[in-house]
């Protein structure tokens, strides 16, 4: 049977397969450790300068610094961080919808709604559809605290100029390795986190220096350049766990389907040797009589 | 002395340092300060400098690069974007880095939009260097 040869050829090629999404999975497991332990890294001092904030904040009057103040909201930005590789489930995409949904919902609201993308997913699925402001390509691969820095000063100049009045941040938050929750922040003008569940007793009075208002000043970009850093390495971390839950369905599939394959193969190889042994039985009788 | 401060440093990339320490030294805005336990709740930034701490009678130095220091209910807690180590830091490279970053002032002039960049370079090699030395000399 020639069907027994392309039976063959096929289980050949999806162990193929196989072996390269298990050897992608391994991968991305081992980047994905890597990214978990950044996030985990990057939390403390995300936090402490969070509370850092809200105190300046809360002892303060909050309007005087252009970036809390709150303007007549007409055009808007979206950031929306995605990955720059493909081949991770529906993480991209799904970020990406939402990012569509949230401009379609929104556009009532804002005269005009500008998208700047991180990572070339987003950028390539929303180039045709929305206004991209900008693009960065290729600053997640590396990612460190300088880019993420240089990332929102830009932000920040176009907001103080005002090419923007609200900004949104739209990324992956790391939830587990199978999980992710898209997560919608505000970053500009920027409300500062609320105080905590101990509210009642005054904060204590704080010597302050060099002033209050140059501190509160030289705090809130850095805030921006934290969060935006915090994001993307969170936005990385999920990328890889999407990136690993999908490669691993994928080798599952493949094992599958290997062995469905298998079973067919045998079963024609049965059904042709039965065949044969039929022909030579029936030749070998008439022979005889 | 019974009573103690209690010292964390966080940078982006890690938490450097959780310790007990007696006294802290640091260069703020204003010039250097330092901080005993039963301190009044402060706030300050940090420029590129020197901090260094006291535990068991013992002196530790850290090179740190712009941040923020509070003191609160004697627990200090310190952002910065870099901190070294002293025994960390690499005097040769620290070395290299301030003689690169002066050559590269040498041909600027102060309205070149590149001359803080390498200004601030050049703070960050030359207290690396210092700090480093400190060690050294011990």
């Amino acid at each position: 049977m020639a069907n027994l040869k392309s039976i063959k050829k096929r289980i050949v090629s999806v162990k193929n397969t196989r072996q390269i999404t298990k050897a992608m999975k391994m991968v991305s497991a081992a980047k994905l450790r890597r990214a978990q332990e950044n996030v985990v890294a990057a939390r403390p001092y995300a936090t402490k300068l969070g509370e850092v904030l809200q105190r300046l904040a809360q002892s303060q009057d909050s309007d005087g610094h252009p970036l809390l103040e709150k303007r007549v909201a007409e055009k808007a930005l979206v950031i929306l961080v995605t990955s720059d590789r493909g081949l991770c489930g529906g993480f991209n995409a799904n970020i990406s919808k939402a990012a569509e949904r949230y401009i379609k919902e929104r556009k009532g609201d804002y005269a005009e709604i500008s998208v700047l993308t991180i990572g070339r997913k987003g950028y390539e699925f929303l180039k045709n559809r929305q206004t991209i402001r900008k693009n960065y390509t290729g600053v997640l691969s590396s990612l460190n605290y300088q880019t993420a820095a240089m990332l929102a000063q830009e932000v920040i100049a176009g907001y103080l100029e005002g090419d923007y009045d609200e900004v949104f941040l739209l990324y992956n938050a790391f939830r587990s390795v199978m999980s992710q929750d898209i997560t919608l922040q505000q970053l500009l003008p920027i409300t500062p986190p609320e105080a905590s569940a101990a509210e009642g007793e005054t904060p204590p009075e704080y010597i302050y220096e060099p002033s209050k208002n140059e501190l509160l000043g030289e705090l809130l970009p850095k805030y921006i350049e934290v969060t935006m850093f915090k994001a993307m390495l969170e936005s990385v971390a999920s990328e890889h766990g999407a990136r690993m839950t999908a490669m691993d369905s994928a080798s599952k599939n493949a094992t599958e389907m290997i062995g469905k394959l298998t079973l067919v193969y045998n079963r024609a190889r049965q059904a042709a040797i039965t065949t044969e042994l039929m022909e030579i039985i029936s030749g070998a009788e008439s022979i005889k009589g | 002395m019974a009573e103690k401060l209690k010292l964390e440093l966080v940078t982006p990339y890690k938490k450097v340092l959780t310790e007990e320490v007696d006294e802290i030294t640091a260069t703020g805005s204003l010039g250097e300060f330092g901080v005993l336990p039963g301190h009044a709740p402060f706030l300050s930034s940090l420029k590129i400098g020197e901090l260094s701490y006291k535990a068991d009678n013992k002196v530790f130095h850290l090179a740190v690069n712009w941040g923020y220091f509070e003191v609160e209910n004697d627990t200090v807690t310190v952002l910065v974007e870099t901190a070294e180590r002293a025994d960390e830091i690499d005097l040769e490279r620290a070395r290299a880095a301030l003689g690169r970053a002066e050559e590269a002032l040498k041909k600027l002039t102060p309205e070149d939009h590149n001359f803080r960049a390498y200004e601030a370079a050049l703070e960050r090699a030359l207290i690396r260097t210092q700090v480093a030395a400190k060690a050294a000399r011990k």
